[in-house]
């Protein structure tokens, strides 16, 4: 479990660029800017290539998307 | 016979009164009457396209045939036991959802004289509801079709002339449930309290904009427009204001209606305005100006869109793809909303607003301490993403065409 958390935080920063990520991990992805479709689409592949999570895009609610913890729940919840 | 525009005067709004007592009187003992519903529903249908709308009213049946028999076929191919999904089908599918539409949408080109005899009061709105879930079919979200449910969600009327545009999967979710009488009481205070603002909004500030200034200040930018070959003057600034002003106060009345007429009947229509102009930028904008169909595009087209070039590696550059998605949402948009000049250049100019305030983020990340953030800033970024809004806004009113073309 602990090395999906680790595999999306590293994503999420890599995609952003910024060292937030994993300093503050309820930090809203969209609402700060960090995030927007394009990152979302990139977040959504990567996921696929390293998880082999399939989350199509009807999946994404930015709601339930919308911190790096929150991220993580629905990766864990979608294996 | 009694012909109604919905929302538009005040009978209009004695009759719904009337129609949603029993649905409020049955929420508040947490029962729905679902015959009812459907009954008062097909009344306002009928209230919205009888007498001269007749023609619109038989294009709406046909429609809704059509539609039925499509999204039916799509749901029922894709939950086959083989698990069939060619991307073949699925693009036929979506082709054929939107032939309606295009057909209405490109009649005028043909013959300006007389509207497209299939085009009826609210066909872009359903298109974009049966679009969406065929695409949502498409991502085996949505599992199967019942017809019921189905025309409920198309037909909804408080939001059938020009939305909010509602998602199937959300819809029916509060479709299914019975509130708590504790729960409507909050949907109901809610819905009349946007109702009321809706008042505010549409039949008080928006009049004032939109009927009251607009044209007296069009006349005067109209003379003062003969001076110069681009027909620039202050008065112009002043139409720019006031049409954009209108524009807001008009139509964020018209979804406020809308969404409270839906909340008075459990059902919570996401809204479609949020302080759009204390945006500060572009991109915010777009989250919060006619939202549901910002949305829309967002995660039916631009999504889509650049998921399938990265995907399939189309173009290496992220940042290319990025701005081809925004040229080809924009262009969609523009287009959408007619084929006219300036309906595609306000388009373009967002799309090109969008492009540039990409390249300037990106430009910011890279030198953080170029500007501070601080309050000045923040306001400075306000008023300008306002005026770029309203210059936009200008453009969309075709108000310039009238200035420039108007004595041909």
């Amino acid at each position: 479990m602990d090395n999906v958390r680790e595999t999306v935080l590293e994503i999420l920063s890599d995609l952003t660029g910024s060292d937030e990520i994993k300093a503050n991990p309820d930090i809203n992805l969209f609402e700060t800017g960090l995030l927007d479709s394009m990152g979302t689409v990139q977040l959504l592949l990567e996921l696929q290539a390293q998880l082999d999570v399939d989350a199509p895009v009807s999946e994404f609610d930015r709601t339930e998307w919308a911190t790096p913890n929150k991220v993580v729940a629905k990766v864990e919840s979608m294996q | 016979m009694i012909n109604l525009q919905p929302y538009e005067n005040p009978m209009y709004f004695g009759y719904l009164l009337i129609g949603l007592l029993p649905i409020i009187i049955g929420m508040l003992y947490e029962k729905r009457f679902r015959w009812y519903e459907t009954l008062f529903s097909f009344c306002f249908l009928v209230l919205i396209f009888d007498g001269p709308k007749l023609g619109q009213g038989i294009a709406l049946i046909g429609y809704t045939i059509f539609e039925v028999l499509l999204t039916w076929g799509y749901v029922r191919y894709r939950t086959r036991p083989k698990g069939a999904n060619k991307t073949s089908i699925f693009v036929l599918a979506v082709i054929l959802s939107i032939a309606p539409l295009v057909v209405v949408k490109f009649t005028p080109l043909f013959d300006p004289q007389h509207p497209s005899i299939f085009g009826f009061l609210g066909i872009s709105y359903l298109t974009f509801k049966v679009v969406g879930m065929i695409m949502e079919t498409r991502d085996g979200m949505i599992k199967e079709f019942n017809i019921l449910k189905f025309l409920q969600f198309l037909l909804f009327f408080p939001t059938i002339s020009s939305g909010p545009i509602d998602r199937y999967r959300r819809f029916i979710k509060d479709y299914d449930r019975v509130p708590t009488k504790e729960k409507y009481l909050e949907l109901l205070e809610k819905g009349v309290h946007y109702v009321m603002i809706g008042f505010l909004y549409k039949f008080i500030l928006g009049y004032f904009f939109g009927t009251l200034l607009l044209p007296n200040i069009e006349k005067i930018a109209l003379i003062n427009g003969h001076s110069n070959v681009l027909g620039l003057s202050w008065s112009l600034v002043g139409v720019m204001y006031a049409y954009s002003m209108y524009l807001f106060f008009d139509f964020a009345g018209y979804s406020l209606f809308a969404v409270g007429i839906s909340y008075i009947m459990g059902i919570q229509t996401p809204i479609n305005f949020n302080k759009p102009f204390a945006s500060w930028n572009i991109k915010e904008f777009w989250n919060r100006w006619h939202m549901t169909l910002s949305f829309w595009f967002r995660d039916y087209i631009y999504m889509r869109f650049v998921f399938f070039m990265i995907k399939h590696k189309v173009l290496k550059s992220r940042i290319a793809i990025a701005n081809l998605g925004y040229v080809v949402l924009f262009l969609i948009m523009g287009i959408w909303h007619g084929e006219t000049w300036y309906y595609i250049v306000y388009g373009l100019f967002h799309a090109t607003v969008m492009i540039l305030t990409d390249a300037w983020l990106r430009f910011k990340k890279k030198h953080p301490d170029l500007l501070p953030s601080n309050r000045f800033t923040k306001v400075m970024s306000v008023v300008l993403t306002f005026h770029v809004v309203c210059f936009s806004f200008l453009i969309f009113s075709g108000f310039l065409d009238k200035l420039w073309f108007g004595f041909r």
